[in-house]
């Protein structure tokens, strides 16, 4: 069977499994498909995955915070005042209504496909575990929780892997700076630097696009 | 050969089980042993703590995160194209082979292709990083079991490898050749001849290693049996690359899925072995190497002419969308899911990397073990610590 009528199958028995719970859908035609179910039935729908979809092996699940950075996009100079941009938040593929989604993505070894999962997660900030449906989860889990500080219920352990114990904030949410990157700028686009011997303001020099 | 692995399964059980009543039966006091961080059998900085209940190990523990670069987060802020001299540091064993996935995905939001000669080329590139980073690997192999030999081999052929990514690329360990749309460069002249030439002695290299290593006694016994990963816990896990098809599992990105690499261009084998111990771990890395010199060699001989790089707009900007590419890396499978908003840097990058899945599998494999297997059982499980700790 093809890859996207195999994509547009797992929809069918995910609807079928998971029923209203779950909410949009996305296949691309040749590359992947997304799946966004409710928060309450990210646990049934990593079953589901599993057992009627039969998605056997596990790949990787994590947080995006959607929110635009407070410190302006990469390419900008965060030194000099910012530009106006749009700071609405704006989900991805299949949508959604929070600032933070939980996605994962798991595939079949024997169909040759993955689907890409993602579910809102709440004001609390807690989501059920997936360890019942992938036990590999465990250390995904708790990377999400400390760098996105997201409470997965039923996890045995959530200690901190990277960080130091007591290390205050979250690093990948969006609002936490990068303070190496609050202070110099990176060279950027083009390299800015003169080169030693040159002067500053020789035509080399000047950040055009060279 | 389920037979095989059924009986493996049941004698594997057997002795957990046979285990287990012992420690009821003779209550020794436990004792906590650290391996690590800095410790010549962990290539590099991970702490494995184990509690030991004589001379096995009842609980086991690592304790990754002492080589944590943040490069999710570091991405955020750079442009696409200063992402890949990032990335080609999280396997630095097999750096070239990092940037690719990465670029594909950017490619894929971009919607173009790199034309037919730099696959091909890309392709090459690929199963060299592959061929210097397994090497490594099977010389480190004898180390962990007292056999100093191979080491010395395996770096001195290694070498010829690494030369010829750097007279490609101008980089021995961190090309940083890749381009959105193709290549920084071709080939050199000579370069196609002198690969040839490497990749004989490299076959001659496993031949050597096969006969030195995998046919001596101690290895057989210090391996065959020890650290089995049963089929279904490989999967719940994610692992993947050799670990996953030395458990039986006949699954190859390389040739399971579709990407805009060389791979489908060759016939190739993929090996597996149905028992999933650390000899088997081994052995599918070894006929990986040995293929992995024949895919370069096909490819050469398929080698097509034209452009290096597609036409790509000076400044990239890349469109708003989201692509998940993963490939077959030396150590498994390496994916990035990038999330990008339209500007010149990605909004997020989730890096998945092989190791972070291959060793969260240790805490179940080690249990039940004696000590001086858990060496072998991380050296053949193979993981690179940037891997791990990105």
């Amino acid at each position: 069977m093809p890859g996207d009528a195999l994509r547009e199958r797992a929809v069918d028995q995910l609807r079928a499994e998971l029923g209203d719970a779950l909410i949009d859908t996305l296949v691309k035609p040749g590359d992947d498909v997304w799946v966004r179910v409710r928060a309450d039935a990210w646990h049934e729908a990593g079953i589901a995955l599993r057992d009627a979809v039969g998605l056997d092996y596990f790949c990787f699940l994590s947080a995006i915070d959607w929110m635009p950075s407070p410190f302006g996009r990469g390419e900008d100079d965060p030194t000099q005042p910012q530009a106006e941009r749009d700071m609405t938040i704006r989900q991805g593929y299949t949508g959604g209504e929070t600032r933070f989604q939980l996605f994962a993505r798991a595939c079949s070894t024997t169909l040759h496909f993955g689907v890409t999962i993602k579910a809102d997660i709440g004001d609390d900030m807690t989501m059920p575990t997936w360890i019942p449906c992938y036990t590999g989860a465990n250390w995904h889990e708790r990377e999400a929780h400390e760098m996105f500080g997201i409470n997965f219920a039923g996890h045995p352990d959530l200690r901190n892997m990277y960080l130091p114990s007591g290390f205050e904030g979250h690093p990948m949410r969006k609002d936490f700076p990068l303070l190496a990157r609050m202070v110099k700028p990176w060279p950027g686009i083009v390299d800015v630097e003169p080169l030693p011997g040159e002067p500053a303001d020789s035509p080399d020099a000047d950040g055009g696009e060279s | 050969m389920t037979m095989l692995g059924d009986r493996q399964r049941l004698a594997y059980i057997a002795s957990q089980a046979a285990d287990a009543r012992l420690n009821v039966e003779l209550e020794t006091e436990g004792m906590t042993l650290n391996i690590g961080p800095q410790h010549p059998a962990t290539h590099g900085t991970l702490r494995i703590i184990c509690r030991l209940d004589g001379e096995q190990v009842v609980w086991a523990e690592p304790s990754a995160g002492y080589m944590h670069r943040g490069y999710e987060k570091l991405t955020e802020v750079r442009t696409f194209p200063q992402v890949t001299s990032l990335v080609n540091r999280i396997d630095w064993l097999g750096s070239f082979a990092n940037e690719v996935p990465f670029i594909l995905a950017a490619e894929k939001l971009m919607d173009i292709e790199a034309p037919p000669r730099a696959q091909h080329i890309r392709t090459i590139l690929f199963e060299l990083s592959r061929i210097a980073n397994v090497s490594l690997f099977l010389g480190d192999l004898g180390v962990q079991l007292g056999a100093i030999t191979p080491v010395f081999m395996a770096f001195r052929d290694r070498e010829y490898v690494l030369n010829l990514i750097e007279s490609a690329t101008g980089g021995r360990f961190h090309p940083n050749f890749d381009r959105i749309g193709g290549l920084k460069d071709d080939l050199p002249k000579g370069w196609i001849e002198e690969t040839r030439s490497v990749m004989r002695k490299l076959r001659t290299f496993c031949d050597e290693i096969d006969d030195l290593l995998f046919g001596n006694e101690i290895f057989q016994s210090r391996t065959r049996g020890i650290g089995v990963i049963p089929k279904d816990v490989a999967l719940q896990y994610g692992l993947s690359g050799p670990n996953l098809r030395a458990s039986g599992v006949d699954y190859d990105l390389r040739r399971d899925q579709k990407i805009a690499m060389a791979w489908d261009k060759v016939d190739f084998k993929v090996w597996t072995h149905p028992d999933g111990d650390s000899f088997a771990r081994c052995w599918v890395r070894l006929q990986e190497t040995r293929e992995a010199t024949l895919i370069v060699e096909k490819l050469l001989d398929t080698l097509p002419a034209g452009p290096v790089m597609a036409k790509v707009p000076r400044i990239i900007k890349v469109p708003e969308g989201e692509a998940w590419v993963s490939t077959e890396n030396p150590l498994g499978e390496m994916g990035y899911y990038v999330v990008s908003k339209g500007d010149m840097g990605p909004f997020r990058v989730k890096i998945r990397s092989a190791s972070f899945n291959n060793i969260s599998i240790v805490p179940w494999l080690l249990r039940g073990v004696y000590v001086p297997d858990v060496i072998t059982i991380l050296a053949s499980l193979y993981f690179i610590l940037g891997d791990i700790d990105r």
